[in-house]
């Protein structure tokens, strides 16, 4: 049995608000975490989770589920946030955030046993292999299923994930898709000052792959992306979603020194407080 | 003849790598097999052969290999990845580390043409450093056996016994075949090859062979020496290498690898914490390999039964 799915653009936001409301609290009272990458993917995530992905919150191991990997383990709060949001566990957990014996880990950890997450991680450039895999044998066992793999964009710095790209592509993965939350920043700055990614699009098509742009804080974009991506045969699909880091808290938008950071608790008060005036 | 023992001709361990592969896929249409290009080097071309549509080809990525292995796995594949162990074990390290081994995953990892014996290639495909590197990956299992017949009982075992990930390392070189149906093949459980009271080689891999030869030698001379094949470096044998140290107070490790990290300090770990005795190692003394024949590299840098006869007398001399 799936979990009900909208395509309600204002009903996704009243969601992502929500998410974004819960990670913003689950950072403060953890007092370390990555904000502003939670906030730039957190409309993807409510896409993905209340409209894309066929899942369900009460039977987490449904063999015929769509599988999520969050490739880029930081944001593991707004993954959380999203999954609480659906129903796998409690709001209230996510306040234990990287406590000593949570089941919600700074990266995410399935040995903690939180229902939902599809795979522990946290050194980037490693998901996107591990969602090959999973497309490989959804392949062999003609199962209908789809993998959907989340990246950030600086994590594309990894020389594995073009070893992935390749695979996936010479594979023939059309039931893989990948997103990238493309804000543009890194823990030093700017990617395009760190270590140039662009021309980005021509990188993934040379490799093989559907390149879809879209504008990530939009859910009829995203939608249409996903859409795009799915009727897709052949070849992997990537959707280039143009986030801004901090997304959600206008005080903070664009600014990369919120990649690592968590809010203080009267910082928090006033973000959540940002998010809610929107 | 080492005592107990015959050699039915020498095989190279690769050989009963692929033949246990091929078993196991027979067996389990679960098994996957991974190619990083070298497939018929590293032994997998029977299973590539007889099973085409599980054998997944992904060319010289071996990072990605890793994490393809651990997606299958997930996905409920048995995938066995092989590849050099250079590559398999030490290219792809944060791979197998966060992938496969935090995620507690029922991954095979084939390291092949393991140590010096590898021979003309040189330094840089001579696997020195990989049970170090292994073995101290939580939830990892590394087995290293003796010889082609146990190689094949091995690669069974990881992947019809095993829940977790398990490494497999083996060599390039045809060597001594010698171990029977009654030698068997437990993990976990270290193998009594000959009885003794004076000292305990304990042994892994091509080795083996050379600590019963190393043994028969000393016999001649009165001495009487134990010998232990431990093909499950982790999880050691303790009890094994503890009842070895209490009843014959000095020990010689034996291993084509490093002797930093590798079986010797394994089982000098478990001496010094329940018994401590004398230890010798032969191995690799902290240096690269180079090209030779693979008996040139083994007499060159101290791994052949001469050394391990030698480094037995320097034990006994230290025996309290």
């Amino acid at each position: 049995m799936a979990a009900e799915l909208t395509t309600d653009s204002r009903r996704l936001a009243l969601l992502a608000g929500s998410i974004r409301k819960s990670v913003v609290r689950s950072l403060s009272e953890a007092g370390s975490g990555h904000l502003g990458g939670s906030m730039s993917s957190a409309d993807i995530l409510a896409c993905l989770y209340f409209s894309i992905l066929r899942h369900e919150p009460l039977d987490p191991a449904w063999p015929e589920r769509d599988r999520f990997i969050l490739s880029i383990g930081h944001i593991a709060p707004v993954l959380y946030a999203t999954l609480a949001e659906a129903g796998y566990f409690g709001k209230e957990e996510l306040l234990t955030l990287r406590r000593v014996g949570s089941r919600l880990q700074g990266h995410p950890g399935r040995d903690h046993h939180l229902p939902g997450l599809e795979l522990s991680a946290g050194s980037l450039g490693q998901g996107l292999s591990v969602a090959a895999g999973m497309a490989i044998a959804a392949k062999m066992d003609h199962s209908g299923y789809r993998i959907y793999c989340l990246n950030g964009d600086g994590e594309l710095q990894e020389g594995s994930i073009w070893e992935a790209a390749m695979a996936a592509s010479g594979h023939c993965l059309d039931n893989l898709t990948v997103i990238i939350d493309r804000n543009g920043l890194q823990i030093d700055g700017p990617t395009e000052k760190v270590m140039a990614l662009e021309p980005l699009k021509n990188k993934w098509e040379a490799f093989g792959w559907n390149a879809i742009e879209c504008d990530g804080h939009d859910f009829n974009s995203l939608l249409n992306a996903f859409n795009q991506a799915g009727m897709t045969t052949g070849r992997p699909s990537v959707i280039i979603a143009k986030t801004i880091m901090g997304k959600g808290i206008p005080s903070i938008e664009g600014d990369y020194h919120w990649h690592g950071r968590a809010p203080d608790k009267q910082q928090a008060d006033e973000f959540i407080k940002e998010i809610v005036s929107l | 003849m080492p005592v107990g023992f015959l050699n039915r001709g020498n095989k190279a361990t690769k050989a009963g790598f692929g033949e246990g592969l091929l078993e196991a896929g027979r067996a389990n249409e679960k098994v996957v097999a991974l190619g990083a290009d070298i497939t018929a080097s590293v032994g997998v071309d029977l299973f590539a052969t007889a099973f085409p549509r599980r054998f997944i080809s992904l060319g010289i990525a071996e990072q990605n290999c890793a994490g393809v292995a651990a997606g299958l796995a997930l996905s409920g594949k048995i995938p066995v990845f092989t590849t050099y162990a250079v590559f398999s074990a030490l290219r792809t390290t944060d791979q197998v580390r966060i992938s496969v081994c935090y995620n507690n995953l029922h991954v095979i990892i084939g390291g092949a043409h393991a140590g010096v014996s590898v021979g003309p290639d040189g330094a840089t495909h001579q696997a020195l450093e990989d049970i170090a590197v292994m073995r101290v990956m939580p939830n990892m299992t590394v087995l290293s056996p003796c010889d082609a017949s146990q190689t094949r009982l091995a690669v069974k075992a990881a992947i019809g016994k095993c829940n977790g990930p398990v490494y497999l390392r083996f060599g390039r070189e045809a060597m001594p075949d010698f171990t029977t149906g009654e030698t068997g093949f437990e993990i976990g459980k270290a193998q009594l090859l000959k009885q003794g009271s004076d000292l305990t080689v304990i042994a892994t891999g091509h080795m083996v062979w050379e600590a019963l030869l190393a043994a028969e030698e000393l016999e001649k001379q009165g001495i009487h020496a134990r010998v232990l094949n431990i093909h499950t470096i982790k999880p050691l044998d303790v009890e094994m290498v503890v009842l070895a140290a209490m009843e014959t107070g000095a020990l010689v490790t034996a291993e084509e690898h490093q002797v930093a990290g590798g079986l010797g300090s394994a089982v000098a770990e478990a001496a010094a914490r329940h018994c401590p005795v004398p230890i010798e190692f032969v191995g690799m003394n902290d240096s690269f390999g180079e090209s030779g024949k693979p008996w040139e590299l083994m007499e060159k840098f101290g791994m052949t039964a001469s050394h391990i006869t030698e480094s037995c007398r320097l034990v006994l001399g230290r025996k309290r």
